[in-house]
């Protein structure tokens, strides 16, 4: 078992956190959406896992780079 | 009338101001924290604060624009593209506030506005429309695989309250129909407030075609021509030039004359845009949906025409516009715009926001329009859309029109970000877009040859 970051490649603002610490995500689906310009652009996870960790919150900016969550895989 | 506000920012806020110079009219610009020391800020006459980046804080907020309207003097408001502009309720506060609404009634608004009733209005009055299904609201779809069958696939999935691509799925069988209906309604009640789908009969090849209207109020109405604007990535609009290419001009025709019988059975005033989706194959043609609403591409169409679009705007709206006949509104060579993004067309047109570190754009003339809102330094933010410039070549014909706009973007540097300036040049270039064979689906069927291979 190994905790994966989950980092976002755009800058934007959280739009929708879809998941909570604990709920298990399958690979490629989205944790949560970002907006940036105008677009909606979803965060998935990268593998099948566990999530322990949210570190953003709808209305949240992120920078390119930046962690948003962690899963346990 | 003396002083505009202009409630919108950017290079169409630019455009309006320079549009108010021209007019001997004093311009008032608005601005959210991230565009304190924009470009449209520094041109205007005055400028004034209306709070956060978030454009729902600040370019969304009707209640702070009145307050601006009403401490500045202003006596008029025009909305530009996008964030207010469609939105019939700004119309009407503006109005009720004693303002001048530079821009279509709010009647025509809320008419065109609602994509079903648009259809209704277009079918009555004989302009041809996409076969479409009734509305499901809600999670209600009881009947929907009944009416895709009626329509037969591929097909799209539209949000009634969508517009611009947005809220839009194709759907190729009956076994995502569901999925694909259920994501789209979710969506569009996150997105638009209103989680209202409609089933659309999809055209394999496509060209996306408009006219460009101006109606009096009255029925009377005239059109500036067409602009084809085929070339697309996700929905949105990248390339747009007039005349369509290769479209028979009997089709050019009745497509215009469509438009006008639209305008004149909804006595539609002032600028607008009639919406063509054309089969490439049979140059059969159905209404989309109208803009109420200066567009991006105008230029264009002012490049072809030599009209003032924007000017135009503002005569009609202050009681200046006495003559304009059909016959004198000639289109003259051919136009072609390119739309300069800060996209990375190698990570699927993701957006890149950022600061243009160094923004060197090609000397304007007589044959090269370039309309941005920006400067070398400035940030492009990613609380708004990604148009850094748009740039308007035009020629004696489309192959000249095409050499002039490849050599701008040739002599186009920007850095500090991603944009999509070697992928229009690529596309320029392109044999099958030199040709004249343009679709909604050119970039995704030609991408290998437009996007350079990813470094891994």
């Amino acid at each position: 078992m190994a905790i994966i970051e989950i980092k976002t490649d755009i800058t934007g603002t959280v739009w929708k956190v879809l998941k909570r610490v604990g709920d298990t995500v399958e690979e490629d689906e989205p944790i949560l959406i970002l907006e940036s310009m105008k677009m909606e652009i979803p965060v998935a996870a990268p593998e099948h896992g566990v999530v322990t960790e949210i570190a953003v919150k709808e209305g949240d900016t992120t920078p390119e780079g930046s962690v948003v969550a962690r899963i346990e895989a | 009338m003396k002083k505009i506000l202009i409630a919108n920012r950017g290079e169409i806020a630019c455009r309006v101001i320079r549009a108010c110079r021209k007019l001997g009219l004093s311009s008032v610009a608005v601005f959210s924290e991230a565009d304190a020391s924009a470009l449209h800020v520094q041109l205007a006459d005055e400028a004034h604060p209306i709070g956060p980046s978030d454009a729902r804080e600040s370019y969304l907020r009707i209640d702070r624009l009145l307050e601006v309207a009403r401490r500045s003097g202003a006596e008029a408001v025009h909305p530009g593209y996008g964030f207010l502009s469609e939105r019939a309720s700004f119309a009407a506060a503006v109005t009720q506030a004693g303002l001048v609404w530079i821009g279509p009634s709010a009647r025509n608004i809320a008419d065109m506005g609602d994509k079903e009733r648009a259809r209704m209005l277009a079918r009555q009055c004989g302009v041809p429309v996409v076969p479409g299904s009734g509305r499901f609201a809600d999670t209600d779809l009881v009947g929907i695989e009944a009416a895709a069958e009626r329509l037969s696939f591929p097909l799209l999935v539209k949000a009634s309250a969508g517009g611009g691509g947005i809220g839009m799925r194709r759907v190729d069988d009956v076994s995502s129909l569901r999925a694909t209906a259920l994501a789209t309604q979710s969506m569009a009640g996150k997105a638009f407030g209103d989680g209202t789908i409609y089933l659309e009969h999809c055209i394999p090849v496509a060209r996306h075609v408009e006219v460009q209207v101006f109606g009096f109020g009255d029925g009377r109405a005239v059109h500036f021509h067409e602009r084809d604007c085929s070339t697309q990535r996700r929905f949105q609009k990248l390339i747009e030039e007039s005349p369509a290419p290769g479209l028979p001009s009997a089709a050019r025709e009745r497509m215009a004359e469509a438009a006008l019988r639209l305008c004149a059975a909804q006595r539609y005033e002032g600028v607008g845009t009639v919406e063509f989706i054309v089969d490439a194959t049979s140059f059969e043609f159905y209404f989309l949906e109208m803009n109420t609403r200066i567009q991006v591409e105008h230029p264009v169409t002012e490049m072809s025409t030599g009209c003032d679009l924007v000017a135009l705007q503002i005569d009609f709206a202050r009681g200046a516009v006495d003559a304009l006949e059909q016959k004198g509104i000639a289109s003259r060579g051919h136009s072609i715009e390119c739309r300069i993004c800060a996209e990375n067309p190698a990570k699927q047109f993701l957006p890149s926001p950022g600061t243009l570190e160094r923004f060197r754009l090609p000397e304007a003339s007589t044959v090269l329009r370039i309309d941005s809102g920006y400067r070398e330094g400035d940030r492009v933010t990613h609380f708004y859309d990604s148009l850094i410039a748009k740039m308007v070549a035009h020629g004696e014909d489309r192959d000249e029109a095409i050499e002039r706009m490849v050599d701008a973007l040739g002599r186009t540097e920007i850095a500090g970000l991603a944009t999509n300036v070697s992928f229009l040049r690529a596309t320029l270039l392109h044999p099958r877009f030199r040709s004249g064979d343009v679709s909604t689906s050119f970039v995704d069927r030609y991408k290998a040859d437009l996007v350079p291979r990813k470094a891994a």
